[in-house]
């Protein structure tokens, strides 16, 4: 007789979210599936409000990555009151943008390698579940949790330093910032006495990368064909091809390294981009219309990243990036590489926090700019985990009519279901018992993905993952959640 | 000009004669909170939350001039737990979502609200449907914020001496409207005007939001009352 596992929470990921996988009669995983249960809302009650207070307001998706969306909202905006596309801002409003956004992404991925994944690497996916988490990490390498919060700690002061508050700031504003850097913050980053300052943070990174590398020098077959399938690619790249997370053109390859988007505009985004509905996952499933629903969907994120750009404009992550492709090729689909991938990340933005903290730019009062009002605008940020697309049409009143937003999950959707599939089968297939081991197994694979499930549903209120086991008839066999 | 002599909470105070309470106790250094009120327009006596007990009865501290040998209470357990409820009946009564609205840290409501620690109403949110006003090229009206209270229907004017807010509907269905005769034409000085003399975030200037960066705010570092407070 069939039967159907649920995982139910899917635990250390931001949101709320659930795997099935159907095991037929012969032991054999028939269907696995990651449900996002979470109720969405910010599209449609963001419509009435005037358009400088979405910014503020539709960064309250997420608690992890409001800077994302506090910037992706404020770009689109930027081109309703004019004031051009990423490049038409004054440079002290453009530079503390990026400032803010190099801020979180080094918090936000401090905070997933150290806190979300390492329990997984430093103790094993079948370890025991009392210990596999950060306090578990924190007892077996006390040095470790330390630089884990403190390098978090790091990248929220920047992000307070240039939005007003550690979460949910205001420092984006249509057409610019309202702040500048005064020297006193400047300073309290640069010349803080070790280990709290830029520099250090450059070391921690190389560190945090270095301490993977040697897990993957001893793990090298769990890393390299864990999840392994192939995919397209797409993010934001600078138009030279340079990895750029705050600004550029969208691009996109397909498994073998083609390039199937070329470097277009993102304020066409909808000429290229379609949103799939299932019944069964209030996330949709984005793909590319020129590739159809089967073959056009992406991963984006870190390891989708460093796939679509020819390098990278920082020395040290730049070293680290011509390793990786050496060891790795010309385009790396394997799921658990998105790890490495996401360290040199973090060694790029601490490089480039600490080479913005030097750029007297901003320290400049000339903070806005505006320009001809357009009715509608579209925002697109790399955030930690991937493209963002923020979408606003405004009516002459100033209210906001229309909104659309594809977050990073969203776009991992497939990708992620896919994982599941691809894992679910590797170890369940054939398997009297199903242990928890298995089923963190199959979150390992979405926690690679580093998911925030509320911001891909939008949704306004809780966050916790579950996995169903279900027969050949829809019974529910088996039903686990944590 | 003649000066009484007055007690608010056992401590002598003096002030010039019929001056207005909340006036008078501010000069000695003493804070009554107000909301509806608003230093040089006249009193209205609408919020309720100035009320102070004068020789034992209650009154409205904005509408109410101080005389000679007042013995007055304010700052005690009674009143206070009285204030704390009217700022959580203002709240429950409208739709006032702090985290996006650009008043905060300048809304005296919410500085009210951390001056008495208000976690959760006591009462029950009546989530009404409102609209917000966004005709007017300069000015927004958000009626989810308004409180009613009237302040710049008193205070804001154009050069022909009217209001530029009237009342429109009535009873529990009651509005301030923007009025679109007298409200032609304002420069962009009476806009901001009309925004800093509203105590909430209902009358917003077009196109300028949170051009105030966190921790410039008005009640970021000083909460509400502490600047009159000895």
């Amino acid at each position: 007789m069939g039967k159907k596992i649920t995982i139910e929470p899917v635990t250390r990921v931001e949101g709320h979210g659930k795997v099935t996988i159907n095991i037929n009669d012969k032991g054999e995983v028939e269907q696995s599936r990651l449900h996002i249960v979470e109720f969405r809302g910010f599209e449609r009650f963001v419509q009435g409000r005037p358009y400088w207070e979405a910014p503020v307001l539709v960064q309250r998706l997420c608690g992890i990555c409001p800077v994302s969306h506090h910037l992706a909202s404020a770009k689109a905006i930027d081109v309703i009151v004019g004031a051009g596309t990423g490049t038409g801002l004054t440079p002290a409003g453009e530079k503390m943008r990026r400032l803010m956004h190099y801020g979180q992404i080094f918090q936000s991925h401090s905070l997933h390698f150290f806190h979300l994944a390492a329990p997984d690497l430093l103790f094993g996916y079948d370890s025991d579940p009392a210990l596999r988490n950060v306090i578990g990490i924190a007892m077996a390498n006390k040095e470790l949790a330390v630089q884990a919060v403190l390098m978090r700690k790091f990248g929220q002061e920047i992000i307070k330093a240039t939005a007003g508050k550690k979460i949910h700031g205001t420092g984006a504003i249509p057409g610019g910032i309202n702040k500048n850097l005064s020297v006193a913050e400047r300073d309290s980053f640069l010349k803080a006495a070790d280990p709290n300052n830029a520099d250090y943070m450059v070391k921690w990174a190389q560190g945090a990368l270095d301490f993977f590398k040697g897990y993957y020098k001893k793990n090298k077959d769990f890393i390299d064909n864990f999840s392994y399938f192939p995919s397209n690619h797409m993010s934001l790249v600078r138009k030279d091809g340079a990895l750029d997370l705050y600004h550029g053109v969208l691009r996109a390859v397909d498994a073998d390294g083609r390039k199937v988007l070329h470097d277009v505009d993102y304020q066409d985004y909808l000429k290229y981009i379609r949103e799939e509905v299932k019944s069964w996952s209030y996330m949709k499933f984005p793909y590319m219309m020129s590739m159809g629903k089967e073959k056009g969907w992406y991963r984006v994120g870190p390891l989708a990243r460093l796939n679509t750009a020819d390098f990278i404009p920082s020395p040290i992550a730049q070293k680290e990036f011509e390793e990786y492709k050496s060891l790795t090729g010309k385009v790396n689909n394997r799921c658990m590489h998105t790890h490495w991938a996401r360290l040199i990340e973090t060694i790029h933005a601490a490089e480039m926090i600490r080479d913005l903290l030097n750029d007297s730019d901003l320290q400049s009062d000339n903070l806005v700019t505006s320009g001809t009002r357009q009715a509608r605008g579209v925002g697109v940020i790399e955030a930690p985990r991937g493209t963002l697309f923020h979408e606003y049409s405004v009516n002459n009143n100033d209210q906001i009519t229309e909104c659309n937003m594809i977050v990073s999950t969203t776009n991992n959707n497939e990708p992620m279901n896919r994982a599941v599939n691809f894992v679910a089968k590797a170890m369940m297939n054939g398997k009297k018992e199903i242990t928890e081991g298995m089923m963190n197994a199959v979150e390992v694979a979405i926690r690679a993905y580093d998911p925030c499930l509320s911001c891909a549903t939008h949704a306004y209120g809780q966050m916790p993952l579950e996995i169903t086991l279900i027969d050949p008839n829809g019974m529910i066999l088996d039903k686990k959640a944590k | 000009m003649a000066f009484v002599k007055f007690i608010v909470d056992g401590k002598e105070c003096m002030s010039e004669e019929g001056k207005q309470l909340v006036e008078a106790a501010k000069e000695n250094n003493i804070y009554i909170p107000t909301l509806c009120n608003y230093p040089g327009i006249p009193p209205k006596g609408s919020c309720r939350i100035c009320t102070v007990l004068i020789s034992g009865r209650p009154a409205t501290a904005c509408t109410t001039k101080v005389t000679e040998g007042m013995d007055i209470q304010s700052a005690v357990p009674e009143l206070e737990s009285f204030r704390k409820s009217v700022v959580e009946i203002l709240f429950a009564e409208g739709n006032h979502f702090c985290p996006s609205c650009e008043k905060s840290g300048n809304c005296e409501l919410q500085a009210l609200g951390y001056k008495y620690t208000m976690m959760v109403p006591d009462f029950p949110y009546m989530f009404p449907k409102r609209e917000v006003e966004a005709w007017h090229p300069k000015l927004l009206k958000d009626h989810n914020r308004c409180i009613l209270c009237k302040r710049c229907i008193r205070g804001i004017h154009n050069n022909d001496g009217k209001t530029l807010f009237a009342y429109g509907k009535r009873g529990d269905k009651l509005l301030i409207n923007i009025d679109p005769e007298t409200s032609k034409d304002i420069s962009d000085e009476l806009a901001q005007q009309a925004m800093d003399m509203c105590p909430v975030g209902a009358i917003i200037r077009k196109e300028k939001g949170f051009a105030v960066p966190i921790g410039r705010r008005k009640y970021d570092k000083m909460p509400i009352g502490s600047d009159v407070e000895e």
